[in-house]
This record gives structure tokens, sequence and C-alpha cells, in this order.
């Protein structure tokens, strides 16, 4: 299912875009320091007003003369590190909760299912905001932590599925009769099976946390020492430069933050491909050149039958 | 098609299905009002004595003996017992009292949340309203011919539509729409020369010409999840059975469209509908920051900026139990509307 997913256009289109972010995060600040030579908290004396992109600032500067290009290159760092953060955390959580979940069964399952459930109906955004919120300038690290802690749940609600489905089979039970751990079962033995599931969810939990982050530290939640896209944005807004029609401020980062969300979607759409053949762009093709050949051939065909006749 | 008829197990079903999620509902409520309880108290520094400062600073004396006991009761008093505190906070609750704002002290958070409520109720329901309208007509178009031109067109852009940050989108559509050219005012509701007066013209319209931008940008991220439910509804709805029989039927193609395919592909986005209200919540509290539009959303940043704890949890749980209340009411049209919950036994 892993190498069906891998093969999908749209797929392939989502973790590009994710590996560009990701190579931009580990290489960013070193290309800003070493080529531009310049650090986001640089002044520019010359450009003190918020100048527009020119050869020495490629992407402008901000209201305080601060180099926009190596803002979003930092930003990046910061805002990608989040997401991955997170998203380990949530994919280990979903995980653990979901498979320990599906593969015990009885109470177990009951007491975890409640939990899945439970936090699958909190209102993600408002329960991330109560507890980020309650500490002050919170570091990347406790929001990823904060974050990951909370997207677990629709995560885990699918792979306790997949697990119970795959508890009944015949292999596990040949693996139980000769006496493996469960844990050995659950690990070697049936995580191989869920991976089909589990790198899309790894994949949404990236793009979630990166949006996830951009809205809190939109709304000044975060450490305003670390540069991110949703800080950059936040500056922006508060430092007028809406009214100083300062654009190129605020316009990348949030394209930054449209293509992690469209990758995602992207992934998405593919994943909808498998579970679903009826939505498969493949098969509609092919449907189609059925269709029209179909036609083409009766048209031919019809002349001759008269002929015939 | 014939009605299933209503039994009485059928009904009985249906409601016991509700009462499990009022269950659910209800330990989510609860969970999130010990958190609030929580997490005060546990937090580095000492919330109760940071607000009673905050409080003396602006207004030059500290809080009488009734607020200090009111402020320590909410936000952790470390002579009295955890358990008492709880009743103490519990009790609180239960009369409506969500506390005092610290900025503005002494307004209470429910008068400072009911000014701005009804803003965002208004804003979150008719833009959801709204773009599933236009979301659910799209989506319909696309899934009855699937991959034509239109579909490979407006599928993708409405993919790249639906990953903008709303709050981002309304950013740009204000610099342009209201500071580069001036068409729309940049801020607030209404016009602030004119009084409330919901019966005056001249006051809608100038609700309308203030509300304009904000709908706009919810409309524009929102409309898009409809639109690709509808579509894949509508996909797999079209190879039925009975849209076979009414294609062999000869009836008109817009009416197969309309009063049999796209009919049944509605259920889901019927369900969706009231289930997105609470999402929708977060994405108007967004929104508004960026509009300064006086709702919820304005209200939570300007007291995250003054680090106003009682208005940002006030605000919070009310978002919670908001979005609590729309699952239930998605969850009841959804045992109305699909007889299978009601037909389970």
């Amino acid at each position: 299912m892993l190498k069906r997913f891998l093969l999908i256009g749209k797929v392939q289109i989502g973790l590009a875009i994710i590996a560009v972010f990701t190579l931009v995060a580990i290489f960013g600040p070193w290309f800003s320091s070493t080529v531009l030579a310049m650090s986001p908290q640089d002044v520019d004396y010359q450009h003190l007003t918020g100048g527009p992109p020119d050869s020495t600032h490629w992407l402008g500067t901000t209201s305080q003369g601060q180099d926009v290009l190596s803002w979003m290159l930092h930003g990046t760092r910061t805002s990608m590190l989040v997401g991955f953060a997170s998203a380990i955390i949530g994919t280990v959580l979903t995980i653990v909760i979901g498979a320990w979940a599906g593969f015990s069964g009885g109470l177990a399952d009951k007491i975890l299912n409640g939990a899945i459930l439970v936090f699958g109906n909190f209102p993600t955004f408002a329960l991330l905001f109560i507890v980020a919120a309650a500490f002050q300038n919170a570091n990347w690290l406790l929001v990823s932590i904060v974050i990951g802690g909370i997207e677990w749940s629709g995560g885990a609600r699918q792979i306790r599925a997949q697990t119970m489905s795959l508890r009944g089979r015949d292999f596990t039970t040949a693996l139980r009769t000769v006496g493996e751990s469960r844990a050995r079962i659950i690990l070697v033995e049936v995580m191989p099976h869920l991976l089909g599931v589990i790198s899309p969810l790894f994949l949404g939990l990236i793009a979630a946390g990166v949006n996830q982050q951009a809205a809190l530290a939109f709304l000044g939640i975060g450490n305003p020492s670390e540069p991110s896209w949703g800080l950059m944005i936040n500056w922006a807004m508060t430092q007028n430069a809406l009214f100083r029609g300062l654009w190129w401020w605020f316009v990348p980062p949030g394209l930054a933050l449209c293509l992690i969300g469209f990758a995602t979607t992207m992934v998405n759409f593919g994943l909808d491909e498998i579970t679903n053949p009826t939505l498969s762009s493949k098969r509609m093709k092919l449907m189609r050149i059925f269709l029209r050949d179909k036609a083409r051939r009766t048209a031919a065909q019809a002349p001759q039958e008269v002929a015939v006749r | 098609m014939r009605r299933p008829r209503r039994t009485w197990t059928g009904r009985l079903a249906g409601l016991s299905f509700l009462g499990q999620r009022l269950a659910l509902y209800a330990v989510v409520a609860i969970a999130s009002v010990l958190l609030n309880f929580i997490l005060p108290r546990f937090m580095p520094g000492d919330p109760a004595t940071q607000m009673i400062r905050e409080i003396t600073n602006r207004t030059g004396a500290p809080p009488s003996g009734y607020q200090t006991r009111l402020i320590k009761a909410r936000y952790g008093d470390p002579d009295r017992p955890l358990a008492l505190q709880f009743w103490d906070y519990i009790s609180q609750l239960f009369k409506g009292d969500l506390g005092v704002s610290a900025q503005y002290y002494p307004i209470t958070v429910t008068e400072m949340i009911g000014k701005a409520l009804p803003w965002t109720l208004y804003l979150a329901i008719f833009s959801t309203i709204l773009g599933w309208i236009v979301g659910t007509y799209l989506g319909a178009r696309l899934g009855w011919k699937p991959g034509r031109r239109l579909d490979a067109i407006v599928t993708p852009v409405s993919m790249f539509f639906s990953s903008i940050p709303a709050f981002w989108l309304g950013l740009l559509i204000v610099w342009y729409f209201a500071y580069t050219h001036g068409w729309f005012p940049n801020q607030g509701a209404y016009d602030n020369s004119l009084d409330i007066d919901l019966l005056s013209p001249s006051f809608l319209l100038s609700v309308l010409h203030h509300g304009a931008l904000p709908f706009f940008t919810l409309i524009i991220v929102g409309f898009a999840r409809w639109l690709f439910s509808m579509r894949n509804m509508m996909i797999t709805t079209v190879n039925e059975d009975y849209v076979q029989l009414a294609r062999a039927k000869g009836l008109a193609q817009n009416r197969i469209r309309n009063r049999y395919a796209a009919r049944n592909a509605l259920l889901p986005n019927f369900t969706g509908l009231a289930q997105s209200m609470g999402g929708a919540l977060t994405a108007v509290i967004l929104a508004e920051t960026v509009f300064i539009y006086p709702g919820i959303g304005s209200l939570l940043t300007g007291a995250q900026a003054a680090r106003d704890y009682p208005i940002m949890q006030g605000v919070m749980l009310m978002v919670i139990f908001a979005s609590l209340l729309f699952n239930f009411i998605a969850d009841s049209v959804y045992v109305l509307l699909d007889p299978r919950t009601r037909e389970a036994n």
C-alpha cells in the first residue's frame, strides 16, 4: 500500500513541496549567514523605513530595515522544526495508543477508545490556545509538544481500526500460538502493514503542526526571539505594514503556509484515490479513453452493418 | 422511493445513539472545565498574585476584599486545599460567573463576551452557510461529470484555496481593497458615527459594507471542503442503480442531477454543516483579528497581548461549549436524516 501511495502523481507533488521546505529549513540559515552575510536581526540603515525587493535585499526589508529573506530562511527553520517535532510526537502517540487499543481489546480498548473520542471532540485550536497561552514565551519545543499532544486522536482512530482487523488475521493468530510476545507481534509483524496508513498521517501532522504554530504565533503566542512565518505575519500586521503598503513583508510567509497546506491536500487526495478507487484520476482517464474509443468504433461499424444488410 | 416506516425500536435506537453522544460531550465539557481549573494552578508563577498586582497598577488601588477572594477562588490560593478551591470554582461557574477582566477591571468577562459574541456568531453562521451553498453547488456540478475540463480547472484551484490560512488571506484582502483602494472600510463592524439600531437602513447598510471583506475571506477559505465532499459523493452516487434507472427512463439531465443524484449525495454535507461550526469559529476568530472586527477574536487577541487570563479562559470555554453544542445539533440532524441510525436493530 505504501508503494502504491508513493506512485500517485499528487502524492509526489505534495512530497516534493515538503522536501523543498525541509531543505530550506536545514540549509537556509547557513545560506543567510554565508552568502547573504545577514541575520534577521541586522538592521540596514539605508532602508530603515522598509524598501521593496532589490539587489541587496532580494525580498525587501521590514519597517525596521531588517532583511525579509533572512527572516524567511530562519523562519522556515522554526516553522518546519515545529512541524516535524509535533508530527513525530503526534505520530508516536497515534501509533502507541491506536495500536495498543486495537490489539488488546477488552477494558484497555474501552478506556483508550474513550480517550480517543474525548480528544477527537475537543475543538483543537481552542484547547491548543488555552494550554499554549498558559506558558509565557513558550519556545518551539514546548509549542510542538502541546500541538503533538493534542493532534493525535484522528490518526489513532484509524490505526485502531486497522489493528483490530489485523488482529483477527491468521498470521497474528499463528504468531500468538507460537508464543511470540505481544510487543514483538505489534512492532515487528503488524507495524509494516500499518505503514500505508501512518505515512500520510505523518505528512498531515507536519502541515497541521506548521499551520497551528503559525496561527498561535500570529496571535502572539510563542517566543518572540524565534523567527517563524506566523511571527512575521504578526509583526507585519502590528507594525503597520498594511498601512505603509509593505506587501513583500507579509506575502512570502503566507505563501509558504499555503504551499505546505496545498502539499497535504495533495497527499490526502492521493490517499482518497487508494481507499476509494472510484475517485482515482487514472481510472477516470481510462474510462474516458474507453468511452471515446467505443464511440469511435460504433461510428465506424455502423455504415458497414448497413452495407452487409 | 417509499419512506421507511418510523418504528418505536427505530426511535429508541436513534435516542440511544444521541444519549451516547451526549455523554461523550459531557465528558469533554467536564475535561475542559478541569483543564481551565488546573492550568493556572500549575503554571510557573502565581497568577492570582500577578493579577491582583495588575489590577492595583491599573486602578491605583488594590481590589476589594470580595474581589480578592473571587480572584483567588479562580486562579489558585496557596492557603486553601485544592478540593475546596475546586468547589468554589464550580459553584462560581454554575452561576454563570466567569470572573472579572484584569485589563478592563471591573467589567465582568460575561459582559465582555456578551458584547462580542453576536458579531462573531453573525460572521460565523452566515459565512459558513454561504460557503456551504457555493461549495455544494459547485461540487454537485463537478461530480456529475468528473474529469471534464471544468473539473480539471476548478478542483485544483479550490485545493489551493482551501489551504490558504484565513488570517493571511484577510491581510491581503484588507491591504488591497481597504488600504490601497479604499473601497471598503479597514476596520470595525459598522460606522461608529451611527447609533446601533437594527431597524435603521443606514445602520444595516454600514454593517453590510463593513462585513463584506470578512465574509469574502471566510467564504473563499471555507467553500472548498464542501466542494470536495460533494464532488466525491456525487461521483459515487452517479453510478448507483436508481440514477441509471432515471437515465433509462429518459428524464432530463438536470432533473436526474438535482432530484436523484445530488439529493442523496447531500447527506454527508448536511451533517457536516453543523459539525463544521466549531472549526468555523476558529477561522472567524483568526480572521476577525485582521479586520479589527469587534468580535470574540479581537477580544481574545487583546486579552492575549495584555495577558488577561480571565478573558482568555472565558472565551475558550465558551468556544468549546459552542462547538460541542453544534456537534450535538449535527448528531441530531444525522439521526433525523439517515434512516440507518434509526433502523440499527
